[in-house]
């Protein structure tokens, strides 16, 4: 008997925002974990992801909203003529 | 792609309390002119920062608000109350971007195959995965790293952006995106992936140990 993964790299790899999210069963998960617990490059892949997924919501964060909450007036004057026009 | 009232849960930092009241919408089926512009100066804000995000083009951001709400007046009609107007908003606002997106003429785009991770006949990575290093958040790096990951995602093959806009920045969930673009569960969950997968291999030489 031997504690070796039964899952490759490469199937780690295709389920892995499954895993992310939760949605594999126990025993998948399991295996999971054990072939994180051996294979350092999976573990660096897989911390590489999740950065990857919180630095594109960062990339578009608040920095590039409008400070006041409000769209800038000339928006809201364009699409009043607008409307004008086309009633 | 055609606009239709729908149920679209919450846009990103939504505010319950910026929602429309039931009064304003019996004024807005009525045109009445002041519930219009009551609408705009409710909602508007909270468009343009979606658009911006979209669009990454204060102009292009602006056109696509505005043809939104024009969409909209012209379609109260249709609005059955199954989401909530401010979603049933975002949701045409989101299409007016998406497309714009798709008639933009862009840098060109990245071939997927090349940023997939490829693997050995015994399933090992190639090329073996190094750890990336901390970013300081506080200072110039943190800027120039929201600048970099804007400028590689804009470099994903289109179909693939989309998904990844709608769902890591946006943060719709995965059925609201396969019904916002006419896609099956399955397609977005297989396109996102890949996204994400060719994102990671666009930022790896910038931020792996490796290469420091």
């Amino acid at each position: 008997m031997t504690d070796k993964p039964c899952i490759t790299c490469k199937e780690l790899y295709e389920f892995l925002a499954d895993y992310l999210d939760g949605a594999l069963v126990p025993d998948q998960r399991r295996e999971f974990d054990r072939h994180l617990g051996v294979c350092p490059s999976c573990v660096a892949y897989l911390d590489g992801y999740q950065r990857t997924i919180a630095m594109s919501k960062e990339a578009f964060g608040p920095a590039d909203e409008p400070a006041t909450g409000k769209a800038p007036p000339e928006l809201l004057k364009a699409i009043r003529e607008a409307r004008s026009r086309s009633t | 792609m055609t606009i239709q009232a729908s149920q679209l849960a919450a846009p990103r930092k939504e505010s319950p309390a910026l929602d429309v009241t039931p009064e304003l919408l019996a004024s807005l089926r009525l045109a009445d002119d002041a519930a219009y512009d009551e609408l705009v100066e409710l909602l508007g804000g909270r468009l343009y920062a979606v658009a911006l995000r979209m669009l990454g083009r204060a102009e292009e951001a602006q056109d696509a608000v505005q043809e939104g709400f024009l969409n909209a007046f012209r379609s109260f009609d249709r609005f059955d109350g199954r989401s909530s107007l401010s979603t049933w908003l975002h949701r045409i606002v989101m299409n007016a971007c998406l497309m714009r997106l798709r008639t933009r003429r862009r840098r060109p785009e990245q071939q997927m195959d090349d940023l997939l991770p490829r693997f050995l006949p015994d399933g090992h990575q190639t090329i073996p995965s190094e750890p990336w290093r901390p970013i300081d958040r506080s200072g110039i790096e943190h800027a120039e790293m929201r600048q970099l990951v804007r400028s590689k995602i804009d470099e994903l093959p289109e179909v693939f952006r989309e998904i990844l806009l709608l769902r890591d920045v946006e943060e719709l969930d995965t059925e609201q995106t396969a019904e916002l673009l006419g896609v099956t569960i399955s397609v977005v969950k297989t396109r996102l992936h890949r996204a994400r997968q060719a994102l990671r291999s666009m930022l790896d030489p910038h931020f792996s140990e490796a290469s420091a």
